[in-house]
């Protein structure tokens, strides 16, 4: 079966509705077709990958440290629109710092989330092949 | 790649149509179905935006849904295409994959 590049695009905040944990579990079960995976997070979905997020007082459960383990499944290309940062008053620092390990250099821990402008994004989405919207 | 982009959410409600027009490459296509039915009206503070993206981008609106929220053609922006179902199937064929803005 030839790869294909599959996107996500997120653009829901986490906990307000149930996107952005549907989206999750679809990416984690897709990842075992070893396909060639991206997510695009946009508008409120950069919100997903906040620091510092906690659920204790709600009484769900907080699934954002599930995205610290996407690296290991080998999805680490994870690309952020700047203008919606911009938009919410967020850089990556305010994000979590989601990483990767590059077999090819030693295990060399990398940054997956990338920073891209919304003309970066708009090129990404067009030579995906499949885009996943949650 | 071609893409088929799908509004279906007021734009006074929500900001689907413009993360859209933001993120819709150059020949490109948008379908306005159900409440994004709206963004297809000349006279509204949205109409301008689309108005200038239409040089680079294919507007169409879903006839069924205009028709059941009273909006006859006349209110239209000038170039959008009206079309029913079986243009919205076309649509889809037509184009590589479909970007949905819920």
């Amino acid at each position: 079966m030839a790869t294909k590049k599959f996107m996500y695009v997120n653009r829901k905040a986490p906990y307000g509705t149930i996107y952005a944990w549907e989206s999750l579990e679809v990416i984690l079960i897709g990842a075992a077709f070893e396909q060639d995976v991206a997510l695009a997070f946009i508008d409120d979905g950069v919100y997903q990958i906040a620091k510092g997020q906690d659920t204790t007082d709600l009484g769900i459960k907080n699934f954002s440290p599930t995205y610290s383990a996407l690296g290991d499944y080998d999805i680490n290309k994870i690309y952020v629109e700047k203008e919606s940062l911009d938009a919410r008053g967020l850089t990556v620092d305010d994000l979590m710092p989601l990483k990767w390990e590059d077999e090819d250099e030693d295990w060399a821990e990398k940054d997956s989330i990338k920073v891209v402008s919304a003309d970066e994004m708009k090129a990404l989405l067009d030579e995906s092949d499949v885009l996943l919207n949650f | 790649m071609a893409i088929l982009h799908t509004v279906n959410k007021s734009p006074f409600e929500r900001n689907s149509l413009d993360a859209c027009l933001r993120l819709a490459a150059k020949g490109s296509s948008v379908l306005m179905i159900e409440d994004g039915v709206y963004g297809a009206m000349k006279g509204t503070e949205k109409s301008a935006a689309v108005d200038s993206a239409k040089g680079d981008i294919s507007f169409y609106v879903l006839g069924p849904d205009l028709k059941a929220r009273g909006i006859s053609e006349d209110k239209l922006i000038d170039g959008i295409k009206v079309v029913d179902y079986s243009g919205f199937v076309s649509l889809t064929v037509d184009n590589d994959k479909v970007q949905a803005w819920l």
